[in-house]
Parts: C-alpha cells; sequence; structure tokens
C-alpha cells in the first residue's frame, strides 16, 4: 500500500529539491495569478452575460457580418462604463503583469545560480496509486524559463493591446476570463513536470483556443471555425495519449527526469519502441503547432479576435509543439528516423504554407500561413537536432509575428471604423481594400515594416539571427543524406518566398494610393496609446532580441559591428544543461562533424548571402507591387484561373480532406444511426402510431417487430457468447 | 461485537444497512399515501417525501458506516460482509441520494406521485445492496430481481406520458427474457457443481469437480444475463429506448446507479466463482468490452437529443468499465469501484440538468434547445459543462482520472488493444459531450426561448453545485478516494490466477 495521500495544509507548500543554489520564488503564484484573473473575470462575465442575454439574442437577430459590427451594436448599451467592464481592464492585465514580474525575479535567480539540473517542485501527490505515480509537480529548468518569459511578457503586452482592441465588446470580460484561463494551461502545459501535467495544459489550451477562435458566436462561421480546431486537435491530442501510454508501458513513470535519465539504457538507439514513442508525440505536435497534415484548422482559427491570434495562434500555443520536441530532445536523438520526420514536415510545411501565402488577400490569413510557415522552421531546427536554435527562433518569431498580428489588428480596427462611418460593406481585412494606410498610422507602418524585416531574416533585425541559424544548421547536417541537402533547399526557397510575401502584404496594406474610398478615407485614424505602446515595445523586441544568440565568428565580423555591438550567444549556453544529454547520444551515435555552410566558407558568407537574398527580394517585391495597378476586391473577386486560383483555394487541401476523411465518417456515424435508430427505432415508433389506433398499442408493439428485432438480436448474441467459450 | 453467523441474529446485523432501507422505504410508501388522501394543497409538492427518503437513505448510510467497523471471524456462506460490498453500498446509496435530491422540481412538476416514486427507487436501492453483497447465487438472484422489477416500474413510471409506458414495457419484457438467462445459467452452474455458493463453486471450479461443458454453458448464462443489464453491446439494444422514454430521473438512476450495481455484482461474481476460468471469459469479456466501447460512441456522434446522446454515452461508459472487468487486477478493480463513483455523480448531475431544461413535458430534449442557455442559467450553465467534461475525460476533472485507472489497470494486465481502443473512444466521445457545451455557451438562444423559466429549488442548486465541486475535487486530489477503493478490493481480484 502506498502512503494514503491526505491533503494536509503542509502538503500544499512546496517541497523543492534545491539544487544548486537555485531558490525558487513563489513559482505557484506564477500559475495562480491568471487562475484567479480567470475567477474574478469569469464571475463578471457570468454576470454580465446573465443579464445580456436578450441583447445577444438580439444581436443574432441583426445578423451582423463582420467583426466590429457587433461591437458598434453595444455602443448604445453603455456597456463600458458598468463595473463587469471596467473591473477586467484592471483584474486581465493586472495579473499578467505580477504573473511577468514574478518569472523575471525567478529568471533572474536562476541566471544567477548556474543551475544545471532541473529543480522540481512537487505540490501534492496527484495520481498517487500504484504503478504509476504522479505528482502534480512542476519543473523550473533552463527550457521552462524561456517558455514562461515569453508567455508571460508577450501575454502581458497584448492584454493590454486588448484593453484597447476589445473595450467596447459586450463580451468583454469574457474575453479576459478565456485569455487568463489560457495563460494559465499554457504555463502549466510549459512548466509541468511530466507527461500528465502537461497533458493538462495541453488540453486547457486547446480548449481556451476553441473558446476565444468561436468568441463572436453569433457568427455560425465563426463558430464552426472553433469546432474545426476542436476535431483536427483530437487527431493530435490521440496520438499524445498513445505516445504516454508507450512511454508508462516501457518505463513505468512518466515523470520527465526519470524517463530521460532511463532513456538512453534503457532503449536501443533507432529501435522500434523508441521510433514508435517519438512519432506519436510528433502527431500530437503536428496537431498543437498546425503542421502538416493537421495545419487546416489554424488559417481558421483567425475568425477569433485579432489579439487573441496574436497570443495563441502566433506567440505561445501553436508553439507547443516545438516545445514538446525540445523537451522530449532525449527521445529525439535516440530516434533518427523520427527526428528526420521532424525535419521534413517541417520544411514541407514551410514551404507549402509559403506559398499559400503569397496568393492570400485577407491580411490575417497571410499572417497565418505565415506563421504555419516559420513554425515549419522551428520544426526543422528541433528535427535536426539545433534545440537551442528551434528555441530561439520560437523567441523571436513570439516577438515579431505578435507584433504583426497587433499591427493588423490595429489596421482593421482602423478599417472598421472607417467603412462603418459611412455604411460601405467592404471587407476590412481585405488588402485590395486598403492601401497607403502610412499616411494615417504612422506608427503602425514603422513598427510593421520593422517586423516585416525580421520575419524576412534582414540583419540586423531577431529573424536575421534566429532564422539563418535554422538554415544554417539543416545545411550542416547534409552530411547525414542527400535529404538534408533537399531541405535546405526548401528551407532557402521558403526564406525568399517568406520575403516576398510579407513585401506584398505591406505595399498593398501601407503604399501606393488609397483605395478604401473618398469619404471613408477621413476616417482613418492611428489606433489609441494602449494598442500603440505595446507594438513599440514589441518592435524594440524585434530588433535587439535577436541579439542574444550570435556565434562568436559573426559577433567578430560586420554583422557584430566587428565585436562593437552588445551580442553574445547567450541563449545557446543557457540552453546548454537541458540540450546536453540530447548533444551526447548524437555525438556519440552521428560522430563529431565540422559545421561547415553547405555553400562554402563560414557563418558569415552565409549570412552574408542570406541576407542579401532577402533584401534582394524585398526590393523586388516592393518595387513590382508598387508599380502594380491594384484593382479592389470588389473590382477583382477571386482568382479565376491559373497557379494563381490554386494557391488562392490552398491547394484545396480542406476540399480533399472533406471528401477522404469528413464525409465518410459523417456517413458511418449516419449508417449506424439510421440503420440503429431510424429503421428500428424511429420508424417502428411511427408504425406504433399508425397501427395503435385499430389495434391497442400493446398488440402493435408485438406486430411491429422492434421487439422481436431485439429479441433476435440478443439472442444471436448470445449463441455468439456461448459458442466463443465453449467451442 | 464480531460476526460468526453462528446464529441468525448475526445475519440481521450484516443486513443491517438493507433491513434499514426497507423500512424506511415502507415510511415513505405510508406517508406518501395519507398525504395523498387530505386534500391538501401542498401535497404536490416532492420535497417533503424527498426529505423523508434522505433520512432514510442517511439512516442506512449509518447502518453501513457502522458495519464497516465491525469485525467478521468466520465468512457467511450466504451473506458478504466485506470491503468491496460496503464500498459499492456508498455508490449505492449516495447515487440514490443524489437522484432523489435532484428530482424534487421534476416529480412536482409533472405531478408523479412521490410517495411511490420514491419508495421505488428506495426499494430499487435495497436489491442492488443484496446484489453487492449476495454470496450467493440464489441470493444473488432475489436482488437482481428486487432492484429490476422496481426499475421496470420506474421507467413506465409517468403514466400520463405514453413514451414513458412503452418504454417500460419494452423494458419489462426484455428483462424477463435476460431474467431467463441469469436463472438458467444458476441452474446449469449448480448442475455441473451441486453448490449455488460462490466460494464453493469457485473451489469446486478450480478442483475440477465441475462436469466441464456444463459449467461453461452456466457461465456463459451468467455472463448473457449480466452483460443485458450493463448494457453491453451486442445486448444493448433496449437501452437507448428505455433510458429516452423514461422519466428523466429514472433515467438517471438507471444509467448511474442500477448500472454501477450491475457491475459491482458482475465482478463479484466471476471474480469469485470462476477465478479459475479467467483465460475463457476474458476472451468474451474482451470482445464485449472493445464492442461497447466502439459502437455506441459511433452511434453517440450523430445524436441531436441530448438524453438519447446521454443513453448512448452510458452504453459507452459500461464499455471502459467492461476492460477493468476483463483485466481483473486489482488497479482494475479499484478503478471500477472508483469510476462507478465519479459516473453516478456526473451522470445524474448531466441528467438532472436535462430534466430541468427540457420544459414541462420534457419536450425541449434537442441539442438547439441548448442554444445560449449557458448565459441564461449561469450557475446550470457551469455546472453542466463539469459534468460534460468530466464525462469526456478531460484533465482535471474525476473523469480524467477514472479514466487513468482503467488504462493503468488494462496496461497491467497487458491489453494494449483494449487500452488503445478506450483512448480512441474517449478522444472520439469529446465531440459529442463538448457539442452540447458548445451550443449552451457559442450558440445565441433562439428568439422564443425561455431559459428564464427554468425552477431550479436551493436544495438542487446545493446537490448540483455539490456534485460539480466533487467532481474537481476528485480530478485535483483523487488521492484518498482511490486508496479506499483499493482497500476495497483487498483480497478480491485475480492477481494469483493472471498470467
Amino acid at each position: 500500500m502506498t502512503e494514503p495521500s491526505r491533503i494536509a495544509p503542509e502538503a500544499l507548500e512546496a517541497v523543492a529539491q534545491t539544487g544548486s543554489g537555485f531558490n525558487p520564488l513563489l513559482p505557484g503564484l506564477i500559475l495562480l495569478l491568471p487562475l484567479l484573473g480567470f475567477l474574478v473575470n469569469g464571475i463578471l462575465a457570468l454576470i454580465a452575460g446573465s443579464r445580456e442575454g436578450n441583447v445577444l439574442r438580439s444581436a443574432a437577430l441583426a445578423e451582423p457580418d463582420s467583426e466590429e459590427e457587433r461591437v458598434d451594436l453595444q455602443h448604445k448599451e453603455d456597456a463600458p462604463r458598468r463595473a463587469t467592464h471596467t473591473l477586467p481592464t484592471w483584474v486581465g492585465p493586472g495579473v499578467m503583469l505580477g504573473a511577468f514580474i514574478l518569472t523575471t525575479l525567478n529568471f533572474l535567480r536562476m541566471l544567477g545560480s548556474g543551475l544545471q539540473d532541473p529543480t522540481v517542485i512537487t505540490y501534492w501527490s496527484w495520481m498517487p496509486t500504484g504503478t504509476l505515480a504522479v505528482d502534480a509537480a512542476i519543473q523550473l529548468d533552463q527550457l521552462s524559463m524561456i517558455m514562461m518569459m515569453v508567455i508571460t511578457g508577450v501575454g502581458f503586452l497584448i492584454h493590454v493591446f486588448s484593453v484597447g482592441y476589445m473595450k467596447e465588446d459586450p463580451g468583454y470580460p469574457r474575453y479576459f476570463a478565456y485569455l487568463n484561463l489560457f495563460v494559465f494551461f499554457m504555463l502549466v502545459l510549459v512548466t509541468g513536470a511530466n507527461f500528465p501535467v502537461m497533458f493538462v495544459g495541453w488540453e486547457g489550451v486547446g480548449l481556451c483556443s476553441y473558446l476565444l477562435i468561436g468568441f463572436w458566436f453569433q457568427d455560425r462561421e465563426k463558430a464552426d471555425a472553433g469546432k474545426k480546431a476542436f476535431i483536427v486537435n483530437r487527431v493530435g491530442d490521440f496520438g499524445l495519449l498513445m505516445a504516454m501510454f508507450i512511454l508508462f508501458a516501457t518505463f513505468g513513470t512518466l515523470n520527465y527526469q526519470e524517463i530521460f535519465a532511463a532513456a538512453p539504457t534503457t532503449l536501443v538507439y533507432g529501435g522500434g519502441v523508441v521510433t514508435a514513442i517519438t512519432l506519436f508525440l510528433l502527431l500530437g505536435a503536428t496537431g498543437k503547432s498546425a503542421q502538416i497534415p493537421l495545419f487546416v484548422w489554424l488559417p481558421d482559427a483567425m475568425a477569433g479576435p485579432t489579439p487573441v491570434s496574436a497570443l495563441i495562434h502566433a506567440a505561445t500555443m501553436v508553439t507547443a509543439g516545438v516545445y514538446l520536441v525540445a523537451r522530449a530532445s532525449v527521445l529525439f536523438a535516440l530516434a533518427p528516423v523520427s527526428a528526420a520526420a521532424v525535419a521534413t514536415i517541417g520544411a514541407l510545411t514551410a514551404l507549402f504554407a509559403a506559398t499559400i501565402a503569397l496568393k492570400q488577400y485577407d491580411i490575417k490569413k497571410v499572417l497565418a500561413y505565415s506563421t504555419i510557415s516559420q513554425l515549419g522552421f522551428m520544426f526543422m531546427a528541433v528535427g535536426v537536432g539545433a534545440y537551442a536554435a528551434g528555441v530561439f527562433h520560437l523567441m523571436t518569431h513570439a516577438f515579431f509575428k505578435a507584433l504583426l498580428f497587433l499591427g493588423a489588428g490595429a489596421v482593421i480596427h482602423s478599417m472598421h471604423h472607417a467603412l462603418h462611418a459611412t455604411h460601405k460593406d467592404w471587407d476590412a481585412q481585405d488588402m485590395r481594400n486598403m492601401g497607403g494606410l502610412r499616411r494615417h498610422m504612422k506608427w503602425t507602418w514603422v513598427f510593421m515594416w520593422i517586423a516585416t524585416l525580421a520575419i524576412a531574416g534582414i540583419w540586423p533585425f531577431a529573424g536575421f539571427f534566429s532564422k539563418d541559424e535554422i538554415i544554417w544548421y539543416v545545411g550542416t547536417s547534409a552530411p547525414f543524406g542527400p535529404l538534408y541537402a533537399v531541405l535546405w533547399g526548401m528551407a532557402v526557397v521558403t526564406a525568399a518566398l517568406t520575403a516576398f510575401y510579407m513585401a506584398r502584404m505591406m505595399i498593398l496594406t501601407f503604399h501606393g494610393p488609397n483605395r478604401t474610398g473618398e469619404a471613408e478615407g477621413k476616417h482613418l485614424h492611428e489606433a489609441p496609446l494602449t494598442m500603440t505602446i505595446p507594438l513599440g515595445i514589441l518592435a524594440l523586441l524585434s530588433i535587439f532580441g535577436g541579439w542574444i544568440n550570435v556565434p562568436q565568428s559573426v559577433r567578430d565580423s560586420f554583422f557584430g559591428g566587428f565585436g562593437m555591438l552588445p551580442m553574445s550567444s547567450w541563449l545557446d549556453e543557457w540552453m546548454a544543461p537541458v540540450t546536453a544529454a540530447a548533444d551526447a547520444i548524437r555525438l556519440e551515435q552521428l560522430g563529431a562533424y565540422a559545421y561547415q555552410s553547405p555553400v562554402g566558407g563560414g557563418h558569415v558568407t552565409w549570412g552574408f548571402i542570406a541576407t542579401g537574398l532577402a533584401m534582394a527580394v524585398v526590393l523586388a517585391a516592393t518595387w513590382y507591387f508598387r508599380s502594380k495597378d491594384v484593382p479592389t476586391a470588389v473590382e477583382q473577386g477571386a482568382p479565376r484561373s491559373g497557379f494563381g486560383k490554386i494557391l488562392y483555394n490552398k491547394w484545396y487541401v480542406d476540399e480533399l480532406y472533406d471528401r477522404i476523411i469528413v464525409r465518410p465518417v459523417v456517413g458511418i456515424s449516419r449508417f449506424s444511426w439510421r440503420v440503429v435508430d431510424r429503421v428500428l427505432i424511429d420508424g417502428t415508433v411511427n408504425a406504433v402510431g399508425a397501427v395503435s389506433k385499430g389495434t391497442g398499442w400493446f398488440g402493435s408493439l408485438f406486430q411491429t417487430g422492434q421487439l422481436n428485432t431485439y429479441a433476435f438480436i440478443l439472442a444471436l448474441g448470445a449463441l455468439a457468447l456461448l459458442g466463443v467459450l465453449i467451442f | 461485537m464480531e460476526l460468526e453467523f453462528t446464529s441468525r441474529v448475526d445475519y440481521i446485523w450484516a443486513l443491517l444497512p438493507e433491513i434499514v432501507l426497507s423500512i424506511g422505504a415502507m415510511v415513505v410508501l405510508l406517508v406518501g399515501v395519507f398525504r395523498e388522501a387530505d386534500d391538501d394543497p401542498a401535497a404536490g409538492d416532492a420535497s417533503p417525501l424527498g426529505w423523508i427518503s434522505l433520512i432514510a437513505l442517511a439512516a442506512a448510510a449509518m447502518a453501513n458506516g457502522w458495519l464497516t467497523g465491525i469485525p467478521v471471524a468466520s465468512a457467511s456462506p450466504m451473506v458478504a460482509v466485506d470491503p468491496f460490498r460496503l464500498f459499492a453500498n456508498w455508490i449505492f446509496l449516495g447515487g440514490a441520494g443524489l437522484t432523489i435530491l435532484l428530482s424534487f422540481p421534476y416529480v412536482t412538476r409533472q405531478r408523479l406521485q412521490a410517495g411511490e416514486f420514491y419508495t421505488l427507487i428506495l426499494l430499487c436501492t435495497v436489491g442492488m445492496m443484496f446484489m453487492a453483497s449476495a454470496r450467493d447465487l440464489l441470493l444473488l438472484f432475489l436482488g437482481v430481481e428486487t432492484m429490476s422489477i422496481a426499475a421496470y416500474v420506474l421507467t413506465a413510471f409517468n403514466r400520463r406520458d405514453r413514451r414513458s409506458s412503452e418504454a417500460g414495457l419494452k423494458y419489462f419484457l426484455l428483462g424477463a427474457f435476460s431474467s431467463a438467462f441469469l436463472l438458467y445459467g444458476i441452474a446449469l452452474t449448480w448442475g455441473a457443481t451441486g453448490t449455488t455458493n460462490l466460494l464453493e463453486i469457485g473451489e469446486a471450479v478450480a478442483g475440477g469437480a465441475a462436469v466441464p461443458g456444463l459449467i461453461m454453458a452456466g457461465m456463459g448464462l451468467l455472463a448473457i444475463g449480466f452483460a443485458f443489464k450493463v448494457a453491453a453491446v451486442p445486448f444493448h439494444m433496449w437501452t437507448p429506448d428505455v433510458y429516452e422514454g423514461a422519466p428523466t430521473p429514472s433515467t438517471a438512476f438507471m444509467a448511474a446507479t442500477v448500472k454501477a450495481a450491475s457491475f459491482v455484482a458482475f465482478a463479484r461474481l466471476f471474480m469469485e466463482a470462476f477465478p479459475a476460468l479467467y483465460d475463457s471469459w476474458s476472451t468474451v469479456f474482451w470482445w464485449l468490452a472493445a464492442l461497447t466501447m466502439i459502437i455506441p460512441n459511433v452511434v453517440a456522434l450523430s445524436q441531436s437529443n441530448v438524453k438519447r446522446m446521454l443513453a448512448y454515452s452510458s452504453i459507452a461508459h459500461g464499455g471502459y468499465l467492461l476492460v477493468a472487468l476483463t483485466a481483473a487486477n486489482e488497479m482494475a478493480t479499484a478503478g471500477l469501484l472508483f469510476y462507478l463513483l465519479v459516473y453516478s455523480i456526473m451522470n445524474i448531475g448531466a441528467l438532472a440538468v436535462v430534466m430541468v431544461a427540457s420544459g414541462h413535458a420534457e419536450e425541449r430534449l434537442q441539442i438547439g434547445d441548448y442554444a445560449g442557455f449557458g448565459w441564461a442559467q449561469p450557475m446550470l450553465g457551469v455546472v453542466f459543462t463539469i459534468f460534460l467534461l468530466s464525462l469526456a475525460g478531460f484533465p482535471g476533472t474525476g473523469g480524467f482520472m477514472a479514466k487513468i485507472y482503467l488504462l493503468q489497470g488494462a496496461a497491467e494486465s497487458e491489453l494494449w488493444t483494449l487500452a488503445v481502443v478506450l483512448a480512441l473512444a474517449t478522444v472520439v466521445s469529446y465531440y459529442y459531450y463538448l457539442r452540447v457545451a458548445w451550443y449552451m455557451w457559442m450558440r445565441p438562444a433562439a428568439p422564443d426561448l425561455t431559459h428564464e423559466e427554468v425552477w431550479v429549488p436551493l436544495p438542487m442548486r446545493m446537490g448540483l453545485v455539490a456534485s460539480a465541486a466533487i467532481l474537481i475535487f476528485l480530478g485535483i486530489f483523487p488521492g484518498g478516494i482511490i486508496d479506499l477503493a483499493r482497500a476495497a478490493t483487498h483480497g478480491f481480484f485475480l492477481a494469483g490466477v493472471l498470467p
């Protein structure tokens, strides 16, 4: 018998195995603060929601057809002045600020401690029974700390932005309740010290994501987008469950520390078991991180409010798959086939999504496909064993992509107000209806260009250092097979495409003549300060965020101002304790190999080529689209022929999935239902009604054959059962 | 005091919970009759009789608690006094109590005869308690029939509703059919071994004293009888009809507590009487479990009637529980008890919300009728969401922990395929459970719906909130209960027989 787990008060106090002087400061509170925010905002939302039930109903009747129209329906409701609308402004971002400060303090403490082994803090025994012992425990190490910094830091900025963006929405408290809950689950996901705790966060962020995608649920199409995300992620979750199951069967535990310590000796290198585990993990990761084949939900997820897209569908949740692979780096290092699969899926997804982004007109769709593409880069990185590089890109991407989404949000906000002022029913998100916005939104324009240069990979912006490092690592893996040379080629092409579609987006949106219309143009305006200040901070991070991980040779070259700029290779060193075990396995199995550039020369040569290429593409695209006469959406409509039509329709993947998966599944369920329900039950119930008029229903019950059918099946089942037993 | 079963008085002590509850049922019946006799306008209110019933259940629970502390010197040939039975009794008593507590507004609104209705629930519970304690096939049969006949009547109880009568008749006829299987199985088993005592049958089978073909046939017929009672596929055909047609409190009670009792008796029967034949019956159970997990989950996907969806859901949960019976180790059996406890709470809770949301004549059962329900009735919306999440097995709820224990049990018996099917079935089931939550929160209410008219008295509110809180608690701190469940399976699983 195990110890009975009475929950004594002292059990709730943390029992930290403090290793090398790292003394965490109230880490539990970091998680509890967003949860508290959720409870407060949730209660406010229920109060507001039950009061405004009639409002929702009238909104549904009016069938508004765009994001902000619902907002405007509420203008007369003076909702913002109520306590249920003023309190969330302080509670929502407030708890995030608290969490961010606490995280920073812990980060500084960890930085000063030279921590090697992860610090595991056990709160209580969650599943104390039997062979499977799982604690409710969190693990603080370099990886989880970086993730927590990103989540609480970028999360806080997005919460502040949301105050400006969502203020007039009737669902304002509900919005912050979901957002706080999301942050809580995301923190659980990255801090969990074992797979089940991580799984709690994994499922929780999914739930919040669906809730927020369908936030404007009066719109059926938007609610259905949430449903799609939900269904696609089920497949991924199944993968994760299976991986956990095999892990448990193999190791008898689900704790990270025990599994990763035992893995190199328990598992055969490249063996079937570890390959199965990692492939199932990969399936889970592709679901959450929107990779092939499970990427289809992310573009539809753009139906949610734009700050949600920034936080959940760009900066944090969708990177969970990358986190998972980095966390299980030991297992992936032991399974070369799976690691190659990760890199290949990443490269394919990156290229595939980038091509689609070329021909999208909805500004958020461009960013959505761009996100999928950039996640592909991260997958490539962790697939070729460059875990630190993957996490590095995860971090810089969180900065510049959050900035791009928030900037797009500010644009949509402005567009909508302009279109609404003159009651023009144009699409506020279609870039063909924009143009020339830089004259109206100078700051947003500047900030978004910074992010664009960053994502395009142009020196000295953050993306240059993080993305080109990934391409570098993929290229240096070429000695392991021609596959990596191909992947490298795909990565380079993708990088060029990225520069192209981003420049296209910027030109269509901000440059050239304004296409919104005479009357509307007057109403275009810059966003309020609560929205532009977070943009400014993210812009700074998009510039300097990349300077924390620059190799020595690059620092000493032109790119580091010949050693003058404050750059370092800090992140690599910081992540070393996390990736050490995986690196050791790779070194042992694959042997040491000198990193050399796939095109000859060292880091610096490659840096010149990469940034030169990106700049050339950006300039070319700028020149091309500026000289082009862009028709408005109404004039042009959807592309009707050619390759552009295929790209515009996203290679018809949705249609393909609908044909080969959705319809058959629906068909099977309907079939079972018709046979079991309709024919045998509903049909006969109706027959009962008809016959009973003449004969009395008792008699008819026997005549319809319904009971006979049941009894017949029962008897058949009985025969089968006895047959199995006796023969 | 010590139970030695040398005198008849000891049997009275050993059956004290059953006796107390039987007396309570009589009291409720009598009070009900007198209340109907006078023309009190308040006679329509079900809650006074409900409270008396709850007191009777509390008294039985006290007797059960008292019995837990009584040492047993020698085993009784008829009545088991072991932790397994006593733990199971907690589930039955709790399930009956929860059903009654949450049914006040329904019984009142539907003008059901509260006295008789609650008496039947109590008597049904007595039958269950006999099933859990029976160590003799004949006593077991008595328990099954006491429970079943009460359940038939509970199904047909709403005489004003034709759906109810029809469901009752169907249930009765098919139930009689299955009782015949059960009885025939008892006869053959007796013929093969010369005894009806479970432990003696076990010894005879293990010692090779049983007539080979005959004992297999007997065991098979017993399995069929119980497979019907637990609604295992393909013996489940009656379930959707009966659960949909019955008055909703009866549905809740049958889907949760009646099923729990059948599983408890099923487990005791096969683990005490036929451990030596584990290899044979585990194959059968394997197939029953697999089918019962797959088919109802697939069918539930296309259900638009919430009550019917919950009927299929309850069949599917039976499939998960069958995995525990197939695994038959300590972890699985403890998981079975834990699951039954969690399942009773969440299923009764979910159907209780359906009870109040479905309108005066149970006309609002379609999923579309739940659009906007959460915002109009925040408390009901929140607890219903918790029940649905728990039914789906969402991490952090009791339902998740229960499934984890079953998976663990399956893993320990190396039932990999069943474990995979269980995981897949769970993943699929998310869809139809959360679809209801989706409608509640993410769909605007139709203009003509009047969710505001839902009547939920305070005791019911408290019961629902407490149930939801317990589910969350069991999801986060399951330790205490699972330890109790493990203690309850002490010496009561097939560890020795397993490969």
